[in-house]
């Protein structure tokens, strides 16, 4: 968890070098600037890391959505899909499959971790009060990092970038490739999760399910399916996450937590339950962290998530995008 | 068609429905009335499979259906346009349809899409327009189109008329007459119970939990019981 914090450190560090020595050594790509142009390219740098954690925290967050819409659970152990999702390929690839191969697998894992987790802790609890349910999730949460221990270690790990490290120079601040991956990764996933579920009858059955679940058991929509669906769907997203984070931001059996909280705090920034909410949430979360961290004190990062929570709940409970209910009678 | 016997249901130990027995026969309208909180709603729900039944047997076209889920009893023939509509929201009137046909997916479903809009034109105005903007009683025409898209032998309607003006209950009604010329077994759910045994085959009275009087539905009609209790006259 803390390691979330120095691996960022290190990398900025790395970055803030390498820009000098091209400075240094007169390259022509790198401009001299004055004291406003640092101040911008400071700003764009901290753009780019905000963005970049924050699309992770926006595909955690948009599978809390998912779940929370088909059951109004809210699943906890959605941040361990994202370890599963980079320990997993971690280890995959010290045994010696291929990179993509290895990916595969790894999101094949979490999918079948998410699918019993349904099945052996919320599905025998159905009838339960949706607190009961969220306290489940945590004791599954526990649980999936007590077995990653042991499966895999207790170390740090990272993959190796997907496409080379050298950063790209863009307005004075320099972005990694991964993080092109990352927030590219995103998208894709957003727009494939857009199609699935407003192009396709099993989408719609899953909207109709989070919009009345009376309605969609009685036009014969088995919400158990659903609800299984959900389960695997967000956490195929969330390990996806978790691989095209781990060459940043390195893994460990217990990142799991910080990455809830923080898809978390993004859902409820955007209004639990909007998955255009839910991707507003998560960026706005990375770029307040990152902001935070860099003018005014990385010791404070992680707690930026939770002052956003706070205010959120203060503020506005329903959040940025929240459901309004306007439903006639 | 439908042969319910010694129907029981219970909200936790709380027990709603004692021991209902009721006859739905083929090509006909059945009408249940009895006032609010007599278990009306709860019966249809038992029949969907969406509340559990305690004790005894729901028959449809000769099958046993108690133990099945709502999904299996939707694929044999029975869809419910339930009580308050309950129509998707944020979906539009189109998918609200479309999803009525869930269980039933297959080339038909384009011209069973027509016959709904054909049957309630105001909803081919709004096909593309979510469903919680339309009106109380387009609705209802959704609810009821949404049912009829599963093909349904058996459609249980909750409410149909409920909170609309007497213009639309009519129309609505008179939509119910028209399914059952098309060969369409209904079973109607009523706190209007004039309205409803004018227009029914036959009629049952449920007051808490116990079907009290049945017959025919003009026969209930000038039932004086009947009128006293129900009709307000």
């Amino acid at each position: 968890m803390a390691g979330l914090v120095p691996a960022i450190h290190v990398l900025f560090g790395d970055e803030v070098e390498h820009v000098d020595a091209r400075h240094k050594a007169g390259h022509d790509d790198v401009r001299v600037c004055g004291a406003g142009c640092k101040v911008m390219a400071e700003f764009l740098q901290l753009v780019f890391s905000g963005l970049t954690v924050g699309a992770v925290y926006a595909l955690v967050a948009l599978g809390f959505t998912l779940v929370y819409n088909a059951s109004d659970v809210i699943n906890f152990a959605q941040g361990d899909f994202v370890m599963i999702g980079g320990m997993g390929t971690v280890f995959l690839m010290a045994a010696g499959v291929a990179l993509p191969f290895a990916v595969l697998i790894a999101v094949v894992a979490a999918v079948l971790v998410g699918l019993l987790l349904h099945r052996l802790a919320i599905e025998p609890a159905r009838g339960a009060s949706p607190v009961a349910l969220i306290m489940i999730t945590i004791g599954a949460s526990i649980f999936i990092k007590g077995v990653a221990q042991i499966v895999f270690d207790k170390q740090f790990h990272s993959l190796p970038a997907f496409s080379g490290t050298d950063p790209i120079a863009i307005g004075g601040a320099t972005i990694l490739p991964q993080s092109f991956w990352v927030i590219g990764g995103m998208l894709a996933l957003v727009f494939g999760l857009w199609l699935f579920l407003e192009r396709t009858l099993i989408g719609k059955a899953v909207l109709a399910t989070a919009a009345n679940r009376l309605a969609a058991r009685l036009v014969g929509i088995n919400v158990t399916v659903v609800l299984a669906l959900a389960f695997g769907l967000s956490a195929a997203i969330g390990a996806v996450g978790g691989v095209l984070v781990t060459p940043i931001t390195l893994t460990r059996y217990d990142v799991g937590t910080l990455f809830a909280l923080k898809g978390f705090a993004a859902a409820m920034v955007g209004g639990m339950g909007n998955p255009i909410g839910a991707v507003v949430g998560g960026l706005l979360i990375g770029l307040m962290e990152a902001f935070g961290a860099g003018y005014l004190s990385s010791t404070y990062k992680d707690a930026v998530a939770f002052v956003a929570i706070l205010v959120v709940l203060l503020v506005m409970p329903q959040g940025l995008f929240g459901r309004r209910s306007v439903e006639r009678v | 068609m439908l042969t319910v016997d010694g129907l029981s249901s219970a909200y936790g130990r709380i027990e709603v429905l004692h021991g209902i027995s009721l006859d739905v026969p083929a090509g006909e309208i059945v009408a249940l009335v009895g006032s609010n909180g007599a278990g009306k709603t709860t019966l249809l729900r038992t029949l969907s499979g969406v509340q559990p039944a305690s004790a005894g047997r729901i028959v449809f076209q000769g099958e046993d259906i108690q133990a099945l889920p709502p999904h299996a009893r939707v694929m044999r023939g029975i869809a419910q346009s339930p009580e308050g509509r309950q129509v998707f929201g944020p979906l539009t009137v189109e998918d609200n349809l479309r999803l009525g046909a869930f269980r039933r997916w297959d080339d038909t479903v384009r011209g069973r899409l027509e016959a709904v809009y054909t049957m309630f034109p105001v909803l081919a105005e709004r096909r593309r327009t979510p469903a919680s903007s339309l009106s109380g009683g387009q609705q209802q025409m959704l609810a009821i189109g949404r049912a009829l898209m599963a093909q349904p032998k058996l459609l249980l309607l909750d409410e149909p008329s409920l909170g609309l003006a007497p213009l639309l209950v009519d129309q609505i009604l008179a939509a119910v007459v028209d399914l059952k010329q098309k060969g369409i077994t209904v079973l109607l759910v009523e706190q209007n119970a004039s309205a409803a045994l004018a227009i029914a085959d036959r009629g049952y009275v449920l007051e808490v939990g116990r079907i009290v009087h049945e017959g025919e539905g003009r026969a209930l009609l000038q039932d004086p019981k009947v009128r006293a209790a129900y009709l307000g006259v």
